[in-house]
């Protein structure tokens, strides 16, 4: 029976001398493990791809690499997923900071719902996405068949293009503000009101400079993607060469069509156009260390 | 100022946090709102504010309806539980915020501001200050701070949310004393919200008691002490 001293029924380990070391930390050889399998994830999903598209690319020498940039076509592709990149992210910063602010600022009902929303393009593959506004504004459509006879085609056009980024990127700034704008409450908002400051204002110089780190990784997260991506606009765009064929799109055609220099050198310089912003965004972390440290929850 | 409570109600979703309640403060009086939490009492104190807006019922200050005044028109100093003060400024820049809020027309120039963020600072007894981030701060100099910013747009009175819950019981008590002294200096109409009738009894002249959004009594520490007006009420203040 039970007697209400466990200490009779618990063996105490013996001292163990190899245990000398902090509780927190593991043994030599889990360690060793661990960052052997943490490094060799890392080169083989990360490095080696990247290793294999610059060497793909420089294979014929870099002269034929750049010669193969400086075609029509795959100028126009750059161009034009610059473009669409230029078009989507502000927009997309501009919607995340309102769905973020009203989620996070005003009790309501259905917010649980409007979350779960904002999170619909993550979870529906955007090749569907593609399909739904290919239904929506085709010519066949309603709205689609109007908007062609008003010269303003939206399928196989710009417009859809940045249509089909803006969905397939909507999230990336709404989510990484969302936590950073909840765990930092109200309190701020409200003592920036009972000073006299108006909404606008409350905004400008309490809460945006808040949350502004958050929403440059949003912001940079929502451009490497709006730039990369190839399912949704793929279907939306009509893949018409030199016309709407964004980055992705034009290197996949390059690719299929054996142009293995041409295909490798246009994904190189996708691939920095992805590193310059992860470059960009530790630049500025580094020169701001300070006053990221001073924001930070007292 | 004088304020008016006349009846104020409100009701969140289908919780009821404020019965209606009447209460009159007099004009430079430093009243505590004392109750448990769940009172009401911070409800109220944000009512006056014009934080939130009651379900029913009037705020008079000096006899003019308040009650559908804006939170930047009300001019109330609000220092908030945990200070709220603005992370990413300084002390100078966080006392100075208020004045440079104001709309063009009303707005101090740069060395007024300067003067009287100076003068705050001398007022809290922490001039040296001004440079510093909320983060490099002990509790209790963020209360001052918080407090100074207060009183920085010149407020009509001053409300604040138990301004010495986050703090460690030494400092508590050279705190109140600061409280106190800020208030007869400036002769506010000052209400604050505490849990803690120590607390209560010590700084104020009037205690206000609360339980379950109704106001239980009113009255002087001493005569609250004396003469409790309900159960609940006694045994609040022997615990």
């Amino acid at each position: 029976m039970f007697d209400g001293s466990p200490e009779d029924h618990i063996p105490v380990p013996a001292a163990r001398t190899s245990a000398w070391r902090p509780v927190t930390q593991e043994s030599p050889l889990v360690r060793a493990v661990l960052i052997a399998v943490a490094l060799g994830g890392l080169a083989i999903l990360v490095v080696a791809p990247l290793i294999v598209v610059f060497a793909e690319a420089l294979a014929k020498g870099a002269g034929e690499a750049l010669r193969s940039l400086a075609k029509p076509e795959a100028l126009s592709a750059i161009r034009l997923t610059l473009i669409v990149a230029a078009i989507t992210v502000p927009l997309n910063a501009i919607f995340g900071i309102a769905a973020a602010w009203t989620i996070t600022k005003f009790d309501f009902r259905g917010k649980a719902f409007l979350i779960t929303l904002i999170d619909l393009p993550f979870s529906i593959s955007p090749v569907v996405a593609g399909l739904a506004l290919v239904l929506l504004f085709g010519t066949n459509s309603l709205i689609g068949g109007w908007l062609v006879a008003q010269n303003f085609p939206i399928i196989f056009a710009l417009p859809g293009i940045v249509l089909a980024s803006i969905f397939v990127t909507f999230p990336f700034v709404a989510r990484e503000l969302i936590p950073v704008m909840i765990e930092q409450g109200r309190a701020e908002e409200e003592a920036a009101l009972t000073l006299g400051a108006s909404g606008w204002r409350v905004f400008l110089t309490v809460t945006l400079p808040n949350i502004k780190w958050a929403l440059l990784y949003g912001v940079l997260l929502c451009n490497a993607r709006a730039m990369g991506e190839f399912g949704a606009v793929a279907v939306v765009s009509g893949k018409i060469r030199g016309q709407t064929a964004t980055m992705p799109i034009t290197i996949e055609m390059m690719y299929n069509e054996y142009f293995s220099v041409a295909a490798f050198s246009l994904a190189t310089v996708l691939a920095l156009l992805g590193l310059l912003t992860l470059a960009l965004k530790t630049l500025l972390e580094w020169r701001h260390a300070d006053q990221l440290a001073a924001t930070r929850r007292h | 100022m004088h304020i008016e409570i006349d009846e104020i109600a409100k009701t969140f979703g289908s919780t009821t946090a404020l019965q209606p309640v009447s209460l009159a403060i007099p004009s430079g009086a430093l009243v505590a709102l004392l109750g448990p939490s769940g009172s009401g009492k911070t409800t109220l104190l944000r009512i006056l504010g014009g934080l939130e807006f009651p379900t029913s019922g009037r705020v008079l200050f000096d006899g003019q309806d308040a009650t559908g005044l804006t939170v930047q028109e009300r001019r109330a100093g609000f220092v908030f539980q945990s200070y709220a003060l603005f992370r990413h400024m300084t002390v100078f820049e966080n006392i100075a915020y208020g004045l440079r809020a104001r709309p063009r027309r009303s707005r101090p120039p740069h060395a007024e501001i300067e003067r009287r963020v100076t003068k705050l600072l001398e007022l809290i007894q922490l001039p040296q200050i001004a440079d510093r981030y909320p983060s490099q701060l002990s509790g209790g100099q963020r209360q001052r701070v918080a407090l100074a910013r207060a009183l920085a747009i010149e407020p009509r009175m001053l409300l604040l949310d138990e301004p010495f819950g986050a703090l460690d019981a030494r400092v508590r008590k050279e705190l109140r004393q600061g409280l106190r002294e800020i208030h007869d200096t400036t002769g506010l109409t000052t209400v604050f919200v505490t849990h803690d009738q120590d607390e209560a009894m010590e700084l104020a002249d009037l205690v206000v008691v609360m339980s379950m959004g109704r106001i239980e009594q009113v009255g002087r520490p001493q005569d609250i002490r004396a003469r409790p007006a309900t159960p609940f009420v006694r045994e609040f203040i022997e615990a």
